[in-house]
């Protein structure tokens, strides 16, 4: 079953309010701290994006649909670090910490120039060969869930669920988020870009003939 | 195990969320686990150097250099290494091009997946239930909302990142450019041009 993030298609939201080109400036003070906590945190090196990705999903959808964007990322901040053990619930609650050595991890300033330049890359080599090839037709798991864990983290959203589409671009084996967000190894396999007809997935397209292509794992997809 | 624990260490903290930080940060830092340098370096690196001017830069590259163009679209992340442009969220680049045929247009319908290292941070409407919710079931509705309209023979592709690709759309060459520089036509290229729900200013 879904959970609140899985938005994809959904009815209801309202419109759209564009902003200014350009650089984005941050609408809060509080923004920026929360940007840049959560980066100084994740680059202790204890929990990947696709954990980090779970833990914003299983907010409750209440807490989910009132918070802005930062105050998801808080809110999971929070968890991860009770999680991992790094903070105490007591330490949260009161806002206050014994005093520690820095961590072995720590994130410097000499180190963020060339961390964010690096980046984190996802490919890996693979066991899993690529079974499909450009051109082919498959379809997607349905429903749309984790195999590996019951409510687990998938990158399938529901709306694309049990549909058939062409693989028009393969992007080799990468981390599959599936079983890395829940410890269970980085489990690398071939990704590909799937092209649905708009039609397909919502009954009617706005143009016949307009698309949406999702990036999927080889095992979200069968033969079609 | 999924993480449904329903006593969410978030609620112990202040309910305000400016006072949220504080206190996150305040143990944080106290605990050796956060540096308010590097807080401060994270922070000078997305205020005043990553931001869209570097997909702009991108852009024009090719739009002025077919050679370049060429390489953007058989390995962009190669190209954008040309330009000095590599980074966190820019891992695994693809870029996507306009064509009188097929109007391109990329949202995450899962989080806010974007291409920070060639376009900062992502604007609040590109997060916003609302962008996430409707770009892939209406996104011609959505592109009205941002003032444009395609030509009916132009298909739409709607990207939804659910992965580590992150999408650069390079828009087509406004008329009217020729002979233009680099740096001018780069000034053309809106960000929205490059996420797709904009298209590039005329000269």
């Amino acid at each position: 079953m879904t959970r609140v993030h899985d938005m994809g298609g959904r009815f209801g939201d309202g419109p759209v309010v564009s902003e200014p080109q350009g650089m984005v400036p941050f609408a809060k003070g509080w923004h920026r701290d929360a940007l840049a906590l959560t980066l100084a945190a994740g680059a202790l090196g204890q929990w990947s994006i696709d954990r980090s990705r779970h833990v914003r999903e299983c907010l409750s959808p209440g807490d989910y649909t009132r918070f802005s964007y930062y105050e998801i990322w808080l809110a999971a901040l929070a968890g991860l670090l009770v999680e991992k053990g790094l903070v105490s619930r007591e330490e949260l609650a009161t806002g206050k910490a014994e005093p520690g050595a820095p961590h072995p991890r720590i994130f410097r300033p000499e180190a963020v120039g060339p961390s964010l330049a690096r980046g984190t890359p996802y490919t890996r080599d693979s066991k899993v060969a690529p079974v499909f090839s450009l051109g082919d037709r498959v379809r997607t798991r349905l429903p749309a869930r984790n195999l590996l864990v019951a409510g687990g983290h998938t990158r399938l959203p529901s709306y694309a669920a049990g549909h058939v589409g062409t693989v028009i671009l393969s992007h080799g084996a990468h981390v599959f988020p599936d079983s890395n967000a829940h410890g269970l190894g980085e489990s690398p396999e071939p990704l590909y870009t799937v092209a649905f007809d708009a039609g397909d997935l919502w009954g009617a397209a706005e143009r016949a003939g307009d698309e949406v292509t999702l990036d999927l794992w080889q095992s979200y997809l069968e033969r079609a | 195990m999924p993480h449904d624990d329903h006593d969410h260490p978030h609620s112990l903290l202040p309910s305000e969320p400016a006072l949220r930080v504080k206190a996150l940060e305040s143990v944080l830092v106290a605990k050796g686990l956060v540096d308010p340098a590097a807080m401060a370096a994270i922070l000078e690196t997305y205020e005043t150097r990553v931001g869209p001017h570097l997909g702009a830069r991108v852009v024009a590259r090719a739009w002025a250099d077919l050679n370049f163009r060429a390489l953007l679209f058989e390995n962009a992340n190669a190209a954008m290494a040309e330009l000095g442009i590599t980074g966190r969220q820019g891992e695994h680049v693809v870029a996507v091009e306009n064509t009188p045929g097929t109007h391109n247009m990329v949202v995450c319908t899962l989080c806010s997946c974007y291409p920070w290292p060639l376009l900062g941070i992502p604007p609040a409407w590109y997060k916003s239930d609302a962008y996430r919710a409707r770009a892939v079931r209406e996104p011609r509705k959505v592109l009205a909302e941002f003032g444009v309209t395609l030509p009916e023979a132009q298909k739409v592709r709607v990207w939804d990142s659910t992965a580590e690709v992150r999408y650069l759309v390079v828009p087509m060459r406004p008329e009217g450019t020729d002979g233009m520089d680099e740096a001018a036509l780069a000034a053309l290229v809106t960000r929205d041009s490059m996420i797709g729900t904009g298209l590039p200013l005329a000269p």
